[in-house]
């Protein structure tokens, strides 16, 4: 990494309370171009709601948010998705009633443009863009392994294959940035062994990750940077051994309940 | 000739404050349940119609007012449990189209239920002491406008002391605020529910008993009483209990001073154009304070 | 499958085209008319209910404006049919996006308490305003609609212009559920936050099909008019409002043919039992609570799901949530 090239996202002094809990108190990071970045940090200690802020489904009390040099803080979350965030969720959000395919065909909406009428009409050109979105959306399923199941509805999915739709869908919209939050809690062994490669192939297509995840050996494994929160608060940011080392990080998790 | 007007204003004062105290009642029912569940129950009319209707039966057998007034209260009570307990528990998505579709449902049925019951005629209760006017000032009161203030009031007052003094009333106002932390304090947020639901019939039913008399009662009264309680609710601010009853005094007023002052037959239109212009332009209503 | 379902369509279409060869009485052929036109408005309220998970408890009062724009502007004023018809569906519009763009600020109930004060004053006003609607005893002289050398006057004709809409209708709706936006609309309705992460604006969309439900319904006002050549207010109150749910329900959340289905067998059956008049309330209030109780989804829909729901826990034998 160039250090002259800026970062895709910059967070910069946000801070975010729930009444009187503090959630996020002054945090700031960036996360360059092609990296995958981990955030860590034990229960409650404020990561998901980072995510929120990125994504816009909540707004900071203070602080900005950069992507690609642009402030998104405090934009609806349909505004960021549109500029090319993508997210999964720690509570998985699939659309339970429809198929594993449509599912992802939902992920091309922000790049394909039939309005209520034209859609309707099924119009040539409706009808062209439809079959293109089937193709895309078939391509990220194989992507991720799931093409076998694309007519089954997706509330039956067993949750592991649930978290790797969610990724599809996400892919599906070809972002810049995707945020995966504890993309391989409920995964056994293997699933999460197979995560780990999906997002290092992620990563060599040119993709940008943040990622928070309690799998410390997942995390270790794939990140290239990580920062960790505890309290609301960045307490160290650096690669991967720096952090295992970091004594501020050792002595916040021995005070935690954290189980790894 | 101001004298004139300041009586007929007077008079619609009095006629608004007394439909008003019973849109209140009615509003108090409203929010309980929303404040315990988060449920709009479209039938808390019905519990109102059956309220009167019921008092108005038993009276017939027995004429007796108190014990009609009582009877009435306990067995609509006793349906507002029945109606949670069947309706509205064994429901396992609690989205609020499907809460909303089944009290609107029950609602139809109650209504139905009741014409084929009472059929289409109106029915009367007698004033609870006589029919002989009072006279104040240039207007005239009815003995049973004063009761509907005065039970009203004890009503607001025994509610508001229940909310505030009893072990169960704390409980109940634990759940509307935090029903993850009661839960965790062992408060049976289950019990409350239910409660909040024979509650608020009993409130329902006693508006329709406390108006009967002044209106006669009609099983497709339900509707009406129903929709305005829940605009003054909105008015007043949806789950604050002062909040309804300010929203419904107001609401009486407005609609009794629309429809004197301006034309009597969009009376009815006041209370819905009141709720819209709430809706859009402070959804929290007057004194709430959440959205 | 694209053959199969042009195949269906057009099945659909010749009975529909043979149905007046067999059966050319003209009770029939009314009760065939006020199917189609309940139909049209139960799509419409169904693209709302079932596809974008908002309830309008106050949907007769678009029908109203409808029938009342197309009714008086004929009746009163001798504007032509077909452009009274255009006005009712640009005042129905207009009327759904005044109430849907504050109302869907918010969530929840919101629009369902706004479109239900809306069905009210909407109600008032068709038995206040005499001087433009007739009153309680309603507008009469309306003209049937016609076409140059052609009037759609007896009821075989209306069953062919009112069935011809129908038919557009149906095919218009699953045709967009069937499409991007339709896609996003049953998406946002599963999960509203995963739809907004994904570039919906789902306020947006929400509006945009509560104000394309109005005009359904006021397309049906329009027909009705013309049909009875005659409106009433009773026609327009809060409990046609719950029929209109009520036949959604029955035919299932997301359904478009559940929808001719709950409009068929709701608008057959109070006929069927005219000795039972009575009864008609309380069959729709225990129908709407049983249903809703027990599937959520609507009587048709949520069998369906029952047999997937068996069918798919056997072949994945996944855990689900
Ligand atoms: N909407 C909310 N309202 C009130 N408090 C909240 C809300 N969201 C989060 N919090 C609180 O903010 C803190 C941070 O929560 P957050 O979900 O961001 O933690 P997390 O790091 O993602 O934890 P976990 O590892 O358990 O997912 C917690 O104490 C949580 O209870
Ligand atoms: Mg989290």
């Amino acid at each position: 990494m160039s250090v002259a090239e800026a970062p895709l996202l910059m967070v910069s002094e946000v801070s975010r309370a729930f009444g009187g809990l503090k959630a996020l108190e002054g945090v700031s990071f960036a996360v360059p171009r092609g990296v995958i970045k981990a955030v860590i940090g034990p229960n409650g200690a404020g990561k998901t709601t980072l995510f929120h802020l990125i994504s816009g489904f909540l707004k900071p009390d203070r602080g900005r948010i950069l992507f690609q040099g642009q402030e998104i803080q405090g934009r609806p979350a349909h505004a960021v998705a549109a500029l090319g965030i993508a997210r999964t969720f720690q509570l998985v959000q699939l659309f339970d009633h429809m198929t594993v395919l449509e599912n992802v065909m939902v992920g091309r909406h922000r790049l394909s443009r039939a309005g209520l009428l034209a859609g309707a009409l099924h119009l040539p050109w409706t009808r062209r863009e439809e079959a293109a979105i089937r193709e895309q959306a078939y391509g990220a399923l194989e992507l991720v392994g799931l093409s076998s199941r694309a007519a089954q509805p997706a509330g039956f999915l067993p949750l592991g294959l649930k978290r790797l739709l969610e990724i599809a869908r996400a892919l599906a919209s070809e972002p810049t940035l995707l945020l995966l939050d504890e993309p391989a809690s409920g995964l056994d062994q293997a699933e999460t062994e197979r995560l780990g490669e999906l997002i290092l192939t992620l990563k060599a297509r040119g993709l940008t990750l943040l990622l928070v995840e309690h799998d410390m050996s997942l995390t270790m494994e794939v990140a290239d940077e990580i920062a960790v929160l505890n309290y609301g608060r960045l307490i160290a940011e650096g690669p991967p051994r720096a952090i295992q080392r970091h004594p501020e990080v050792i002595a916040a998790y021995l005070g935690s309940d954290w189980q790894e | 000739m101001p004298s004139e007007i300041f009586g007929a204003v007077l008079q619609y004062l009095i006629s608004g404050l007394t439909n008003g105290a019973i849109y209140a009642l009615i509003a108090l029912g409203f929010g309980i349940i929303f404040n315990a569940t988060h449920i709009i129950n479209f039938a808390q009319g019905e519990f109102v119609m059956l309220g009167a209707l019921c008092a108005i039966s038993l009276y017939q057998v027995f004429p007796s007012l108190p014990a009609a007034f009582l009877g009435s209260t306990l067995l609509v009570t006793l349906l507002g449990l029945l109606f949670e307990r069947l309706a509205l528990r064994p429901v396992k998505d609690r989205s609020p189209l499907t809460l909303i579709i089944i009290t609107v449902g029950g609602a139809v049925l109650l209504k139905g239920l009741a014409m084929l019951w009472w059929g289409k005629e109106a029915y009367n209760l007698p004033p609870f002491t006589g029919a002989t006017p009072l006279h104040l000032g240039p207007a005239t009161i009815l003995p049973q406008n004063l009761w509907v203030l005065g039970v009203a009031a004890l009503l607001v007052a025994g509610l508001e002391a229940f909310f505030r003094l009893t072990l169960t009333g704390k409980a109940m106002r634990a759940c509307a605020y935090n029903p993850v932390a009661a839960r965790l304090v062992g408060i049976p947020a289950m019990r409350m529910v239910q409660l909040s639901f024979g509650l608020s019939a009993a409130l329902g039913a006693a508006g329709g008993i406390l108006i009967a008399p002044l209106t006669l009662g009609v099983y497709d009264m339900g509707t009406m009483l129903g929709l305005k309680g829940f605009s003054a609710a909105i008015l007043g601010g949806l789950g604050s209990s002062l909040g309804g009853v300010l929203g419904g005094l107001l609401l009486g007023v407005a609609e009794s001073l629309a429809s004197g002052l301006i034309s009597s037959g969009y009376r009815d239109a006041v209370a819905f154009f009141i709720l819209l212009v709430v809706l859009f332009v402070r959804p929290q209503g007057l004194l709430g304070g959440r959205t | 499958m694209r053959g199969a379902r042009l195949a269906l369509w057009g099945g659909f279409a010749l009975v529909l085209a043979l149905l007046p060869l067999g059966w050319r009485n003209d009770y029939y052929l009314s009760l065939l008319n006020f199917i189609g036109i309940h139909t049209i408005l139960v799509v419409g309220l169904n693209l709302l209910m079932g596809y974008a998970g908002q309830i309008s408890l106050g949907h007769a009062a678009f029908f109203g404006v409808g029938a009342y724009t197309s009714g008086i502007l004929t009746a009163t004023y001798g504007v032509n049919p077909w452009l009274a018809l255009v006005a009712g569906l640009a005042l129905a519009a207009g009327l759904a996006f005044l109430i849907g763009v504050p109302a869907l600020k918010l969530r929840g109930y919101y629009l369902a308490m706004a479109t239900l004060g809306f069905g009210v004053i909407v109600y008032i006003f068709f038995v206040q305003a005499q001087r433009f609607t007739g009153g309680p005893s309603g507008l009469s002289g309306i003209p049937a609609l016609s076409l140059p050398g052609f009037t759609f006057h007896t009821p075989l004709r209306l069953y062919g212009l009112i069935w011809t809409a129908t038919l557009g209708i149906l095919a218009l709706s699953a045709g967009l559920v069937d499409s991007r936006l339709g896609r996003a609309l049953r998406a946002l309705h599963d999960s509203e936050v995963a739809a907004e992460s994904l570039g919906i604006h789902t306020q947006r969309l929400k509006l945009l099909i509560f104000v394309w439900s109005a005009l359904y319904a006021s397309l049906a006002g329009s027909l009705y008019a013309h049909t009875l050549n005659f409106v009433a207010p009773s026609s327009f109150d809060i409990m046609f409002s719950i029929k209109l749910v009520t036949m959604v329900v029955v035919g299932g959340m997301a359904s478009i043919w559940g929808s001719l289905l709950g409009a068929g067998v709701l608008t057959v059956l109070p006929e069927l039992l005219v000795v039972f008049h009575d009864f008609e309330v309380v069959l729709f209030g225990a129908i709407l609570m049983v249903v809703m109780i027990f599937l959520p989804r609507g009587l048709v829909r949520g069998l369906l799901d029952l047999w997937e729901y068996r069918h798919f826990r056997r072949e994945s034998g996944g855990v689900s949530g």
